[in-house]
């Protein structure tokens, strides 16, 4: 996507792009010659559909990006389940060291597995052994 | 008189987000990944049900036992089965150099499959807007096929088959990702629905270039429990006409649970079609 400023016929330079999490994306360029402004601001349908082909407006790097980046980014967490344990800090800690992409499942994993056994809070230790007893290595 | 406005094209300055590069860049990385694998063949139907990904993952066992290096792409990311239906246990997720490693069967098959990403007995859910999902679904279910033959750690294989979902629109996807697809299996039964549903699948693939390799008729007869006749499963003989209508080989007529020799000889079959082709 470009910007014009007919007024001068210069294309206009991206300057910055705001995520404010409602779903909405804003990106504002500038006329280089004129200095005017202008904010292109994109509604949840059209910020969703450009994000859905895996690209960022703005730009980004595909080389050496984390595989499997767009499932990690929109592949929704599992419903908790009534009666989840809870995670201390620390095994939190290690979850978010997870792959994107598999985080959700893999606290699902977790979580099922400590519920099984009674178990009311995960922490490293239950999830050593969890990863022990499933066979669950490299997560 | 006012000029014409300007187009795209027209301002020489690339823009900044480079959307068409990203993409483009996107398509390099799979041609990277694939450029390995010798043969990439799509397993489809225009119709569901009629036992495809049973016939894919059969497929993908046999010829991993001849000795073909195969891998096995589940791209049914609301109904995947091949993990199942392969013997493929989930594999651990060591991401490492881009990519992640598949899961490997017992016969060597390289499985990868969207079951892998879900929590077991889970659906894969989408974070996403509530209401209208169809403005973005397809293009990001197409996006997750994409990775899945970017970034999975294939290796240099035979044959990479794909197991489409029911229906045209995903083997568009994959032609457009694929430039190089050898070309599509088509499975059907052989009832008269089967053979309206699994046409016009073919003639849309037809259309776009993609290459058709034979038509493999599945559920043709199921056999008695007491004296082991064997007995037509449905009226029709969709898988002949089919073959004889786009001009393509009829690869196998196979029963309700094929023997161990039958699912040899479609191995067989698919085996030189590929390679004829």
């Amino acid at each position: 996507m470009k910007f014009l400023c007919m007024e001068c016929d210069r294309q206009m330079t991206f300057e910055e792009r705001a995520i404010p999490g409602d779903g909405t994306l804003t990106a504002s360029f500038r006329c280089p010659a004129c200095g005017r402004s202008v904010a292109m601001l994109a509604n949840p349908y059209e910020t969703q559909l450009v994000s859905s082909l895996g690209v960022k407006i703005g730009g980004t790097t595909i080389d050496g990006a984390e595989p499997m980046a767009l499932a990690g980014e929109f592949l929704a967490t599992p419903p908790e389940v009534p009666g989840s344990p809870r995670w201390d800090a620390e095994s939190l800690d290690r979850l978010a060291r997870v792959p994107s992409f598999v985080r959700g499942m893999v606290k699902r994993i977790y979580a099922d597995w400590a519920k099984e056994r009674g178990i009311v809070e995960i922490t490293t230790a239950v999830m050593d052994r969890a990863r022990t007893d499933l066979g669950l290595e490299g997560m | 008189m006012t000029r014409p406005l300007p187009t795209y094209h027209d301002l020489a300055e690339p823009d900044r987000s480079g959307i068409l590069a990203q993409v483009q860049a996107q398509h390099a990385r799979v041609a990277a990944r694939l450029a390995a694998v010798r043969h990439v063949v799509a397993v489809a139907s225009g119709k569901g049900g009629v036992g495809k990904s049973y016939i894919a993952a059969s497929l993908a066992r046999r010829l991993g036992s001849a000795g073909h290096a195969v891998g096995l792409l589940d791209a049914d990311l609301t109904g995947p089965t091949a993990p199942r239906l392969s013997g493929a246990a989930r594999p651990p997720v060591r991401p490492s150099d881009g990519s992640v490693q598949p899961a490997v069967t017992a016969d060597g098959v390289r499985v990868f499959s969207a079951e892998f990403l879900a929590a077991p007995g889970e659906p894969v859910r989408w974070r996403e807007p509530e209401g209208d999902a169809f403005v973005w679904r397809g293009t990001l279910e197409a996006g997750a096929v994409r990775e899945m033959l970017a970034d999975v750690a294939w290796g240099e294989l035979d044959l990479l088959l794909v197991d489409l979902p029911p229906g045209p629109a995903r083997l568009a996807d994959l032609h457009g990702l694929v430039p190089g697809l050898r070309g599509v299996l088509a499975v059907t039964i052989p009832s008269l629905e089967s053979l309206d549903a699994v046409r016009r699948a073919l003639l849309l693939a037809r259309d776009r270039g993609v290459p058709l390799l034979g038509v493999i008729e599945n559920l043709v007869e199921h056999a008695c429990p007491n004296c082991g006749q064997r007995h037509p499963a449905f009226e029709g003989d969709a898988g002949a006409r089919l073959s004889a209508e786009f001009g393509v080989p009829l690869l196998a007529h196979l029963p309700f649970r094929p023997t161990d020799p039958e699912l040899d000889r479609l191995a067989a079959a698919v085996w030189a079609a590929v390679e004829r082709s």
